[in-house]
């Protein structure tokens, strides 16, 4: 009884100590990619750890910046594009692969079972009725008519090598891969090519031929971690390990692309029929809405801060140029060639200075608030009557009083219509900063991007649109408040 | 000027802008308890005289005293407080209400909310200015309104020397009839040391005590209007004093 008590109380303090853990979980921006996330996420939860999660980091150098740099802990990758982008060595064995990782102190865990690539694929009816398998046995079916995407006619590593590897005889002609399934489908072509997860291939019936050389470059999925990640939470996630197919992988991608389920459910559907978690566990698909709550709680962070920031910045700086043309130049010059900065490369510029997340964000932000902040501050002063200024001072103000009494108060209408400006392009810059792992109403976007799912895009959108209308009114009303009526719009007294 | 030091002193003073010479070596010397005002062609310097006595530009060689001690140049905006300014456009502060702009200096001054009340009541009363207009913004009073607020605010804090640069110039004919009545009135009550630039030498012999004529970059003649008018020093000076209206 005692010791079973002791069982008991050392396992409620181990759980108390992992669940002290936070484990971030990162993902690319594509469909896959975020699901595979959300499963390591649901997984690790339900082992005890909490979850951060950094979904939708843009392409493969934000995700792995974001590993290496300590941003995040785990994400999903493909060994292929691991050896090829990221280590750039032929050698694509996992083996391999971690013998150069843990030199950078990560880690590549066992497959997730199923290997992402570039594949053939035909009607499962037809590939029966001919007895085809393999890509092999293409070589004894010539008649058969390939419409392959263009890229893959191209590349290297594409038809031309396969066709030479396999001897094979067709000659494919070259159509658009999203009317691909389409024209098998209506017997127009017999082949394409196609990523071996695609969800529509369940749909449109097709099957993949076997690699039965190995040609393709394998690109098996696998859980990329930093090698300091707690051994639980290791050992939790090589439970995964060899559990998806690339069967498997097509149905969930079909239940996200074709039904509209959610990731969470998706991920939770896996995992239960897994018996991983367990089924009854209080597991319930976040609404849309308290995402969306918190997207704009996340968004209102990120304009706010950069906002005040480029206030507290600009506006003094503005005041202490304004009076010398030379170097208020410079500072115009210099916010203004910022400006011209498109806002998706400024975003990934901060990466190597302060990493993925909020606090970049903000900093690229501010960046952008600076220019209409500090413009429309230096035109403002410059614009004040000089009369008025020579007649503060002949009356004996300080340079500090006629700031605070006469320059400040001219200028406040046309400085409030800065901040406004910068407020406004910060709203709508910031739903790029999902990008960067920094959240916000940009989340959707960026999600319903990848999913081509346009109602998805709205949810982001049009909150972001009616942020920004609100702004614009709430600025309104703080003029009104702030500034006599006969001086509102005032360019010069 | 019975052995008190006169209100402003200028000795061997010389400025010039953009290294052309204005004034070369004026020695002059204004007296205190009276208006003077300072009269002569457009452009012979007389706005410059007048803003080197607050500072607002400094001699390139030469000294300027106020009430016999030099300008100290390095507290202007405490000197400047001593001396009342007020200028042709007036420059009342648009986003200050008629009250807040008369006593902006009282505030900064910290003098006590009864004690600014008696003071602009007095000086509206002295100025015939309804109290109503207090509320007021600059833009929602006449410009005859105007030009006695801009005296009001020059006078606040009670200074005792008042520098008027062309103070009564932008309004029209008959509104000037009745500023300078409320002028004279002002200066019946609270004698102070006045110096009034103007080009308008019916002005200058009706208001002042004591009269500057200058001609370019230097002083002609200086004396009382009677002295200049049966006396002038020069042709110049008597070619100027015909040209009163």
């Amino acid at each position: 009884m005692i010791r079973i008590t002791l069982l008991m109380v050392l396992m409620l303090t181990a759980g108390i100590a992992q669940a002290a853990e936070t484990i971030s979980i990162g993902s690319k921006a594509d469909r896959e990619g975020h699901l595979l996330g959300e499963i390591f996420a649901q997984k690790l939860e339900n082992d005890g750890f909490n979850v951060d999660r950094r979904f939708g980091l843009g392409q493969t150098v934000v995700s792995y910046q974001a590993l290496a740099g300590g941003e995040i802990d785990v994400y999903p990758e493909y060994t292929g594009t691991i050896a090829q982008t990221i280590f750039k060595t032929d050698d694509n064995e996992i083996d391999a692969l971690n013998s150069i990782a843990s030199q950078r102190d990560l880690r590549i865990l066992p497959s997730l079972g199923f290997n992402n690539t570039y594949a053939l694929t035909m009607k499962g009816e037809q590939a029966e009725k001919l007895g085809m398998h393999t890509i092999g046995d293409l070589a004894e079916h010539p008649e058969l008519r390939l419409g392959l995407s263009h890229e893959f006619i191209e590349r290297d590593d594409g038809w031309k090598g396969l066709s030479r590897a396999y001897n094979l005889p067709q000659q494919p002609t070259g159509l658009e891969h999203g009317i691909a399934y389409q024209a098998i489908n209506d017997g127009r072509i017999d082949l394409t090519d196609a990523y071996s997860t695609d969800g529509d291939l369940q749909r449109f019936n097709l099957i993949l031929l076997e690699d039965d050389q190995n040609y393709f470059p394998q690109y098996l999925a696998v859980p990329f971690i930093r090698a300091d990640l707690p051994q639980a939470a290791i050992y939790s996630l090589s439970q995964l390990a060899g559990l998806i197919n690339e069967n498997r992988m097509q149905s969930m991608n079909a239940e996200v692309s074709a039904e509209g389920k959610s990731f969470s459910s998706v991920a939770h559907e896996f995992l239960t029929e897994e018996n991983l978690i367990a089924a009854d566990s209080s597991f319930q698909a976040r609404s849309i809405w308290d995402e969306l709550g918190e997207d704009l709680i996340r968004h209102l962070e990120l304009t706010l801060s950069a906002l005040a920031l480029a206030c507290v910045v600009g506006l003094p700086l503005s005041l202490l140029v304004y009076r010398m043309p030379r170097i208020s130049r410079v500072v115009l010059y210099v916010a203004g060639l910022l400006q011209t900065i498109p806002s998706i490369a400024l975003l990934a510029l901060m990466i190597p200075l302060f990493g993925i997340g909020v606090f970049p964000a903000i900093v690229a932000l501010f960046l952008y608030s600076l220019l209409p902040i500090v413009r429309a501050a230096i035109t403002a002063l410059l614009t004040v009557d000089p009369l008025l200024t020579r007649v503060a001072k002949g009356m004996g103000l300080t340079k500090r009083e006629q700031l605070r009494h006469v320059l400040i108060p001219l200028a406040a209408p046309n400085m409030l219509t800065g901040i406004k400006t910068a407020a406004i392009i910060n709203i709508g810059t910031a739903t790029l900063a999902a990008f960067i792992g920094a959240g916000g109403l940009g989340d959707p976007i960026v999600t319903g991007l990848s999913l081509n799912n346009y109602e998805l895009v709205l949810y982001g959108a049009v909150p972001a649109a009616m942020l920004a209308i609100i702004t614009e009114l709430a600025f309104e009303v703080l003029e009104r408040v702030t500034i006599p009526a006969h001086m509102r719009g005032l360019k010069r007294s | 000027m019975n052995g008190t030091a006169p209100a402003v002193g200028f000795r061997d003073l010389y400025k010039g802008f953009d290294s052309q010479r204005l004034f070369e070596g004026i020695n002059l010397e204004l007296p205190d308890h009276a208006v003077t005002a300072i009269v002569g062609a457009s452009g012979c310097g007389k706005s410059t005289l007048l803003n080197l006595i607050n500072g607002l530009l400094c001699p390139d060689r030469g000294e300027v005293t106020v009430f016999g001690k030099p300008l100290d140049y390095d507290h202007l905006p405490a000197v400047r407080r001593r001396i009342g300014y007020a200028v042709q456009q007036i420059g009342l502060m648009p986003h200050l209400r008629v009250r807040d702009n008369v006593q902006l200096l009282a505030t900064l001054e910290k003098w006590d909310q009864s004690r600014r009340q008696a003071r602009i009541e007095k000086l509206f009363t002295l100025m015939d200015l309804d109290l109503a207009l207090l509320e007021r913004y600059p833009h929602q009073i006449s410009g005859g309104q105007a030009q006695r607020v801009g005296l009001c605010r020059a006078m606040m804090l009670e200074p005792p020397l008042l520098l008027l640069d062309e103070a009564f110039s932008a309004v029209d004919p008959i509104t000037r009839v009745e500023v300078h009545e409320r002028f004279e009135y002002l200066q019946q009550e609270e004698k102070r040391a006045v110096v009034l630039v103007t080009h308008d030498m019916a002005e200058a012999i009706k208001l002042a005590d004591h009269l500057v004529v200058m001609g370019p970059g230097r002083v002609l003649q200086a004396g009382s209007p009677d002295e200049i008018q049966h006396a002038p020093a020069s042709a110049d000076v008597s070619r100027l004093m015909e040209a009163r209206s």
